[in-house]
């Protein structure tokens, strides 16, 4: 009978592991709130700005996403104020889909190179090479692309060099190694036997490649090319240093031009708080984070499709 | 001389016991002369030296570790970029181990199953047409028609013929095994080698599994590893007994089983090894 509550004592007395337990979660429940109430502070203060203009300075959001002419503070012809956000709507999605599509070849080769073809010259140069640009800051490729591709390009195209080819130039080489690296780990989840599959009924190399492999990695390779999207439409700064900021619908591709981060960057430190000028700026912020959400979204839902698989 | 029995006993028992295979009925098909693979530098197949006769059964056996995988997957080169592999592959009386043989083709008449079932992300026609489309069979009807024979030599058809569009990788395991040997016959090789195709199946698929091999044995030869005795006893008409690398025994099943002629061998098959 002792023994029996001897241990029954000894069960039920929270031992240390336990308490231990329980301050563990303590701590990091109290961290996960903290950030719950960051990101939701942060997504409350841009949106009750950004709803200013159309609340407190009666602009419609439809002459917002729609007008073609930005230019706050002067009424236009019809004395409404000049918000229309379409030309750096237009000049974000290009240049974001441009670079998009000229990066997704490019990382896919490389991947498949890194990881298939050659995985030891891959591991050893490629690999740390891609790391390495993933790291360099923003205005470096910016810097670069102020005095390497504008040039070319103007000597080329003629006019400034300033407009959407060298910012997509610039993001082209700004979001391969991202594109690329998460394209190589999408590569590399791809199960061996797969392959072995594959080769073992005869398939060449090629064939294991592009019908297998690629086929199955097709999840995480969309997932890379749309995280390397949101990467190249909310970079700012490179882009501003080469695009020309004018807020003009984009004519030609090489004509100055402006995207919404570009225009948010140079106009945010040169108007008052609580201007109309001012709260425009915070409905492009506003737009650019709906669409991050909406890359984070699609990332997911492609996540979720390729587990279903 | 006293010599003791045990000893004389030890001494009657050879060190290695490999024979020449002569029925007329399956003459030899696939045979390997001084084979050697090394990982690197390490050997981990020192001189497989084995003769396989063609619509047979041969089972290779021995402790994990030995060298089985290693050498099956040498005689369709899957090991190509992996290991080394020195010697003879012989054929048809031609050395497919040398580096002009085009592996792809090769491979298309010696077809393989692994230990893991390993279908594609795709549906069940569609695995089993993979290869096929690969080699340019695209005609529907003639797709349709291998489909179902394949599917039907590897005693699968009946219950997956109303689901042929579905994903393969709602398949049972056993299910998916003998899709796996679907696929591989599909393409009509002449030999299917096979690595352990059993060790991840239940026993009533394991049954339905040898089953099916021995129906098979009328079109295919068969080489198969295992590490079930039992199931080596139970389907092939020889045997080789694996041992550090090194082929110790070959003979008939009956004899390895029975009266095997290495004490290696004697001491595995009946259990007492360690
Ligand atoms: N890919 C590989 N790289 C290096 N060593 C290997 C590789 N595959 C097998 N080996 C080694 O070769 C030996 C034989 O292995 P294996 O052929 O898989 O044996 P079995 O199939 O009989 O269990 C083992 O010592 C194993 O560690
Ligand atoms: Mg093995």
């Amino acid at each position: 009978m002792k023994t029996t509550e001897q241990l029954e004592a000894k069960l039920k007395r929270r031992s240390k592991a336990a308490k231990l337990e329980i301050w563990g979660r303590l701590v990091s429940l109290t961290a996960l709130m903290l950030i719950v109430a960051v990101v939701v502070a942060i997504i409350g203060f841009v949106a009750s700005k950004g709803i200013a203009t159309f609340t407190s300075n009666h602009v419609s959001l439809w002459d917002f996403l729609s007008g073609k002419s930005w230019n706050p503070g002067v009424n236009g012809a019809n004395g409404k104020p000049e918000v229309g956000a379409l030309p750096m709507i237009v000049g974000s999605f290009l240049i974001t889909i441009l670079s998009a599509i000229v990066a997704t070849p490019f990382a896919i080769g490389t991947a498949v190179f890194m990881n298939e073809i050659s995985p030891n010259k891959g591991a050893k140069i490629l690999q740390p090479v891609t790391e390495l640009l993933v790291g360099i800051p923003s205005v470096v490729y910016g810097f670069i692309g102020l005095s390497v591709v504008v040039p070319t390009t103007r000597a080329i195209f003629g006019g400034s060099g300033f407009g959407i080819l060298s910012g997509t130039c610039v993001l082209f080489v700004m979001i391969l190694p991202t594109v690329t690296s998460m394209s190589a780990d999408a590569l590399r989840a791809v199960p061996r036997y797969y392959r072995e599959a594959s080769l073992a009924l005869g398939a060449t190399q090629w064939q294991t490649i592009y019908k297998v492999v690629l086929r199955a990695a097709t999840p995480g390779l969309m997932t890379a090319v749309v995280f390397g999207m949101a990467r190249a439409f909310g970079e700012a700064l490179a882009v501003q240093m080469v695009i020309g900021n004018a807020a003009l619908m984009p004519n030609s591709l090489v004509s100055p031009s402006s995207t919404l981060t570009s225009v948010l960057t140079t106009g945010i430190g040169n108007t008052v708080m609580g201007s109309l000028q001012n709260n425009a700026l915070w409905s492009l912020a506003l737009v650019l984070l709906f669409m991050s959400l909406v890359f984070n979204l699609i990332i997911r839902l492609i996540g979720r499709k390729g587990r279903l698989q | 001389m006293f010599v003791n029995n045990d000893v004389k006993n030890a001494m009657a028992m050879e060190e290695r016991h490999v024979i020449k295979l002569s029925d007329p009925d399956h003459p030899v098909i696939l045979s390997t002369e001084d084979l050697h693979v090394y990982y690197g530098k390490k050997e981990a197949l020192f001189e497989g030296d084995l003769e396989f006769a063609s619509n047979q059964i041969t089972a290779l056996i021995g402790p994990s570790g030995s060298g089985k995988s290693t050498y099956l997957r040498s005689l369709n080169r899957m090991n190509d970029r992996i290991a080394t592999v020195t010697g003879k592959i012989m054929y048809r009386g031609v050395d497919i181990n040398q580096p002009s043989i085009d592996v792809y083709e090769m491979r298309r008449r010696v077809g393989m199953v692994f230990q893991r079932p390993n279908p594609f992300a795709k549906s069940i026609y569609d695995n089993i047409a993979f290869a096929l489309r690969l080699r340019g069979v695209t005609g529907k009807h003639k797709l349709d028609e291998i489909v179902e024979t394949s599917l039907k030599q590897a005693a699968l058809w009946d219950q997956v013929k109303d689901d042929l569009n579905k994903s393969a990788l709602a398949l049972s395991g056993g299910q998916a095994q003998r899709l796996c040997i679907a696929r591989a016959i599909a393409i009509k090789p002449d030999i299917l080698l096979l690595d352990e195709p059993a060790s991840a199946l239940d026993p009533v698929s394991t049954g339905q599994l040898e089953d099916t091999l021995l129906s098979l044995k009328e079109h295919y030869t068969i080489i198969i590893v295992t590490h079930n005795m039992q199931q080596a006893a139970r389907i092939s008409e020889y045997t080789a007994f694996f041992n550090q690398g090194r082929v110790l025994e070959y003979d008939t099943t009956s004899h390895i089983f029975t009266n095997p002629s290495v004490q290696v061998t004697s001491d595995y098959v009946s259990g007492n090894f360690g």
